[in-house]
């Protein structure tokens, strides 16, 4: 062999030569599909505590649910139709931590938990929630929420004077209206004092049918 | 502009630094080296200074995990040379899956299948190249060079 000429370009528009290299690295003919090591890696890192944050989608009735969580418990959960994923996922990896991971199986749990209760065969939830996405007034109005039994509803305004800010109906509804865990804590059932149905993060229809569900007159789809 | 979340790393580029595995370190050391290297990045990810190339980096530390895969090689039993010198540590030929296809590239030392592998299948300029494998630009482009040479007498 000649001793090279270091200045020479490349003649990588050798397409033989390109083709002999994309074959080394192919498995039985075909291109690499690197999911099975990617899960293998997740439940390896996982159970070496390694992730500060686990993902999974979950379907409901309402559509497709993002579920997330920290090891102290539930920290988001999202309503997944408008497709924003990545900006939910993007949010978490700055507020909460980068090390974030989809690992399907670490929230099996929290997955048969929520189709038990769209099934109507589940009350409450007994899982673990993290509000650190909620502010300290936030923290407080959701707190106050989770103690809404199944199938009751409170006004803006009792919540608000249970925490001891009579006044502050508009605040309520503004932390209830960014709740990052919505269902779990249930917003949806703090409801106008007039008998309205007030706002929720994943649109009224949604809010009608939890409250349905809750009162047993949802006319239920097959599911 | 912050990190994004490990898995949207992953998403767009755990399928080429499995494929860079297998080019470097063969199909049967290429999964562990795989896991290592990912869970390396993990630990690290936080650390990393928002804004970085993390596929430069995540290449690198691939590359520093083959590394470390050619030296607990080494420590195994050592094929000798055909003109019965031992073999220096780390560029040990594999004798592994030498009817399959990667027999072509294991002919190779490893930073030159590295270099071959990072310029022709993923089309890095010789300066990343370098940036991966820790070396000079000119030893990165000496390497793919002489690499892509060996490769072509072999196809003849």
């Amino acid at each position: 062999m000649s001793k090279p000429n270091v200045s020479e370009p490349l003649d990588i528009d050798d397409s033989e030569l390109t083709e002999l290299v994309t074959r080394a690295t192919r498995v039985d003919g075909g291109d690499l599909d690197p999911g099975p090591a990617v899960r293998r890696f997740a439940e390896r890192a996982s159970a070496e505590g390694l992730v500060d944050v686990v993902y999974a989608t979950v379907s409901s009735p309402l559509g497709d649910l993002l579920v997330a969580a920290t090891p102290r418990g539930i920290v988001r959960l999202a309503y997944l139709e408008d497709g924003d994923r990545d900006s939910i996922l993007a949010d978490l990896a700055r507020r909460v931590s980068p090390r974030v991971l989809d690992a399907p199986a670490r929230l099996d749990y929290e997955r048969r938990q929520l189709e038990d209760y769209f099934g109507g065969r589940r009350y409450g939830f007994d899982v673990a929630v993290d509000l650190s996405l909620a502010g300290p007034f936030a923290a407080r109005v959701l707190d106050r929420t989770a103690t809404i039994p199944y199938g009751g509803v409170s006004t803006y305004g009792e919540v608000a004077a249970d925490i001891g800010h009579q006044r502050a109906a508009r605040a309520v509804g503004n932390a209830l209206g960014s709740n990052p865990i919505p269902i779990v804590v249930p917003c949806h059932r703090v409801v106008r004092s007039g008998g309205g149905m007030g706002g929720y993060t994943g649109g009224l229809h949604r809010k009608e049918h939890l409250l349905a569900l809750e009162r047993g007159t949802l006319v239920r789809e097959a599911w | 502009m912050s990190l994004p979340p490990f898995q949207t790393f992953l998403d767009r580029h755990a399928g080429e630094l499995l494929r860079f595995l297998l080019a470097v370190v063969g199909p049967e050391e290429a999964e562990d080296c795989f896991q290592e290297t990912c869970l390396a990045a993990l630990r690290a990810y936080p650390r990393l200074p928002a804004g970085s190339d993390v596929r430069a980096w995540a290449f690198t530390i691939a590359r520093r995990k083959a590394i470390d895969a050619g030296r607990a090689r080494g420590r195994r039993p050592v094929p000798v040379a055909e003109d019965g010198r031992r073999a220096p540590l780390g560029e040990t030929p594999d004798a592994i899956d030498d009817a399959g296809a990667w027999a072509p590239l294991a002919a190779l030392p490893p930073k030159q299948r590295a270099a071959v592998f990072l310029r022709v299948a993923i089309e890095l300029p010789h300066r990343e190249v370098a940036r991966i494998l820790e070396c000079s630009e000119e030893a990165a482009r000496r390497s793919a060079h002489d690499g892509l040479n060996r490769l072509r007498e072999e196809m003849t």
